[in-house]
């Protein structure tokens, strides 16, 4: 790759050395006009150019890999003092316990599922220090575009279980009124657009989001979430791209899972990473541990220091793994063994680093644990249980939101449904919906 | 692609489902049709039965055993696919033939039409037609165009796109969708739907040899649910041939996919309850269709009823009720009848209600005879 782009600059060097042979010069209508170096070459990577004398085509030569930053260890240990953030305590034991929701929430939805109670659920196992690190630095008022991964945010903002099991269940209170599939949350009230399941389209999205943001003057800024996998879809170079020569004040989270669905992040891409590619679009580029829930807060809130005061992007790659299996159509097992999703979870648990680093600063303990385990998981299924009690909505709720206002050939074929269900009325679950 | 796509192993989780009927559950029935086993066996060689992911299994096995230049690729199918169809094949063929690719529709098509360009079989899978329109330029403006616009010396004959599509139940807006139309709209690519195993085979195949790119749409609630006798033997089933499923002469009824089992299942009420009988034909190939075959049933019995999932306007209904209205005016009793989705996104919960189910479609029929 970078022999080929070391033959790249050589060519186009070449091309300016032949019109170097025209006497440094530009030629216009036929004379040739004298011009100041700095002006004949305007090109944004002439600018900087240095000359070779020599091809590289070495593989070892490749940069070295962006280091990963952390601050403290599997154990909870602060590493480097100075990089402790300083949050307060309050703060601190509500983002460890926002992870433990959403764990919470998790196994619980995931059974439901395989009960047959809900019809589809996605796990966020091994992944909640990427949303409450971001979460938690950023102010509530920023706007989040999400993948489908990350509903630690959500519970953060204050979405609360009632708006997620409604989002589930997909009855009549469902923000979204029925119409997605479960984990396609989303809340205007909390800044969080709702999901969509094609990858990635929420990238250059977001990027128009915090240009709009910019002119505005708001001082709000975006963040935008993906995995590994998404950045691979052609709408990931567009982002990253707008966002660097628009000057586009957000902030770009990828969460390096290891895996889309089965795809293990070594087919998915070569070279550094997600975090090497910010490099070349020109977008100052972070790469965190993801199962540190400190380093990612430093970061983001690093990040959006950095965004909001230079109207620029950045991109964070944290590296994660995802834990769970894709969804719950998926068996990971098929592809994966046990013991490596074992030994993640023994030995690199973003939740269990942040109840040793909690333990530590003796604002934790096994008592806590156990009493805030009991309630949580009290209240989610109570929760849940409500949610399932709730009727569906209205069938007619099918053609609203199509347009702002419904067109007369939506108007003519609700009323066509509706002579059809008067009909035939015991051919359609009529009394599962309001 | 998104997966929240690996979706819907669905027969399966609705299978598990039906164990338990909580208070006000929604309770998803296993399927919104009949399988009607598909009789046309051609007589060659031992068959087995299986389901339509099995076949397509082997369809892709026989092009890869006989055409050593034939590759098979696209998101998650090293380890078989979310849906199945490739489980074995790597380990039979090797990863140079057989393998993921990253996660870009775009980049698969294109990477299918180079590959056929350059002399290669490609059989490219899009994980869901929902997440082809990253493919779309590739597609409708490469894939279709090659041959024209080089003057015959450049072609992708030698690619077939195979993408699952349809209502599966809970799928919603993203994991449902029926795109045909949108293809058919393309001239210079081919648009063909199977309505189960045994069509799936010899179509697939057929698809794969032809000299014209093709997309293959697999109805995905067939992949498990539909089951039936197949050849274990390579066979093809010509395209742009469409096929009578159940004779009949009071009126024609056109689908297919799943919709074709959904007409069979009409064709049966209609002539228990009503005395009406019925004519079921499954195109099974939509670009380009068989005229014929469709002008010779309406001429006949004078009434034309048109059933997709997909939404009414616009959808390939539309085509085919112009064109027969066009051809078959002088013998129509009634005004073609289109039966389909609403001119909505496809939605989650509202499935049952948004389906061109058996009961629209019989009172449409009983509409059409009383007109």
């Amino acid at each position: 790759m970078k022999a080929f782009l070391a033959l790249g600059r050589l060519r186009q060097g070449a091309s300016y050395l032949t019109q170097g042979t025209l006497g440094r010069s530009n030629l216009i209508a036929g004379k040739i006009v004298q011009v100041a170096p700095c002006c004949r070459r305007s090109h944004a990577v002439a600018a900087n150019r240095k000359w070779t004398y020599s091809l590289d085509m070495n593989e070892d030569n490749f940069p070295a890999p962006i280091s990963t930053y952390r601050v403290m260890d599997e154990e909870g240990r602060i590493i480097e003092k100075s990089q402790e953030p300083k949050i307060d305590d309050e703060k601190l034991i509500r983002m460890y316990k926002t992870m433990g929701l959403v764990n919470i929430v998790d196994k619980i939805l995931y059974e439901s599922q395989r009960q047959g109670r809900i019809s589809f659920y996605m796990t966020n196992f091994g992944e909640e220090a990427t949303h409450l690190g971001t979460a938690a630095a950023l102010s509530d008022d920023d706007l989040v575009y999400a993948q489908y991964r990350e509903s630690g945010v959500l519970h953060w903002r204050g979405f609360g279980l009632e708006n997620l099991m409604n989002q589930c269940y997909g009855n009549k209170l469902d923000l979204g009124k029925g119409k997605q599939m479960p984990c396609h949350y989303g809340s205007k009230q909390i800044n969080f657009v709702t999901i969509s399941s094609p990858l990635t389209t929420q990238l250059p999205q977001a990027v128009g989001s915090a240009y709009a943001y910019k002119l505005a003057k708001n001082n709000k800024c975006v963040i935008c979430y993906f995995g590994e996998g998404a950045a691979s879809e052609g709408d990931a170079h567009a982002a990253f791209n707008f966002a660097a020569t628009l000057g586009c004040p957000l902030i770009f989270f990828c969460r390096n899972n290891g895996y889309a669905i089965s795809t293990p992040s070594s087919e998915q891409y070569k070279g550094d990473g997600i975090a090497g590619r910010g490099v070349g679009y020109g977008i100052k580029t972070v790469r965190v541990d993801g199962n540190d829930v400190l380093a990612v807060y430093n970061a983001t809130l690093a990040a959006k220091n950095y965004c909001l005061t230079a109207n620029k992007p950045v991109l964070i790659e944290a590296m994660t793994y995802r834990a769970g299996h894709h969804s719950t159509s998926d068996d990971s097992t098929a592809y994966r063994s046990a013991d490596e999703v074992k030994l993640w979870q023994q030995q690199d648990n973003p939740i269990s680093r942040a109840y040793k680093y909690l333990a530590q600063k003796n604002l934790w303990n096994e008592t806590a644990q156990e009493a805030f385990e009991k309630e949580t998981r009290a209240q989610v299924l109570e929760a849940f249980a409500n949610a399932e009690k709730v009727k569906k909505p209205v069938w007619s709720e099918m053609f609203t939101d199509v347009y702002h206002d419904m067109p007369k050939n939506l108007r003519k074929q609700m009323k066509y449904l509706r002579e059809h269900l008067d009909k035939y009325p015991e051919h359609y679950p009529l009394k599962n919906f309001t | 692609m998104t997966c929240v796509r690996s979706a819907l192993r669905l027969l399966k989780s609705a299978r598990d489902s039906s164990a338990i009927s909580p208070l006000l559950t929604f309770k998803r029935t296993v399927a919104h049709f009949k399988y009607f086993e598909d009789a046309s066996i051609p007589k060659n060689g031992e068959t087995a039965r299986i389901n339509m992911f099995q076949a397509i299994t082997e369809a892709m096995d026989h092009s890869m055993e006989s055409d050593p230049t034939a590759l098979l690729f696209g998101e998650d199918v090293a380890f078989g696919g979310v849906f199945r169809c490739s489980v074995g094949l790597q380990k039979k063929f090797g990863p140079e033939r057989v393998f993921n690719t990253p996660l870009c529709e775009q980049g698969i098509a294109g990477f299918a039409i180079g590959a056929a360009v350059a002399g290669s079989t490609a059989i490219a899978e899009i994980q869901f037609a929902d997440y082809i329109f990253p493919a779309f330029d590739q597609i409708v403006n490469e894939a279709a165009k090659y041959r024209y616009r080089s003057g015959g010396q450049f072609e992708c004959g030698k690619l077939t796109i195979r993408t699952p599509c349809g209502a599966v139940g809970h799928g919603a807006l993203y994991h449902s969708q029926s795109p045909e139309a949108y293809f058919a709209h393309t001239p210079g690519i081919k648009v063909v739907v199977p309505r189960g195993p045994l069509k799936a085979k010899g179509l697939l195949l057929s698809c794969i040899r032809d000299k014209d790119p093709c997309i293959f749409l697999e109805p995905k609630i067939l992949y498990r649910g539909a089951v039936e006798e197949v050849p274990k033997d390579a066979y093809e089933i010509p395209l742009s041939q469409a096929e009578i499923v159940v004779p009949g002469d009071q009126v024609t009824m056109i689908g297919w996919g799943t919709q074709v089992h959904v007409l069979c299942e009409v064709a049966e009420m209609a002539k228990e309850k009503h005395n009406i009988s019925c004519e079921v034909i499954d195109l099974c190939t939509i670009l380009p269709w068989d005229e014929d075959t469709v002008y010779k049933s309406v001429s006949k019995t004078g009434r034309a009823l048109i059933s997709h999932e997909a939404p009414l306007t616009c959808g390939f209904g539309s085509e085919l009720a112009a064109s027969i209205q066009e051809n078959c005016f002088l013998s129509l009793e009634a005004p073609v009848s289109r039966v389909t989705g609403f001119d909505t996104p496809f939605p989650h919960i509202f499935e049952p209600f948004y389906l061109p189910d058996k009961h629209r479609c019989l009172d449409a029929v009983l509409k059409l005879v009383e007109y």
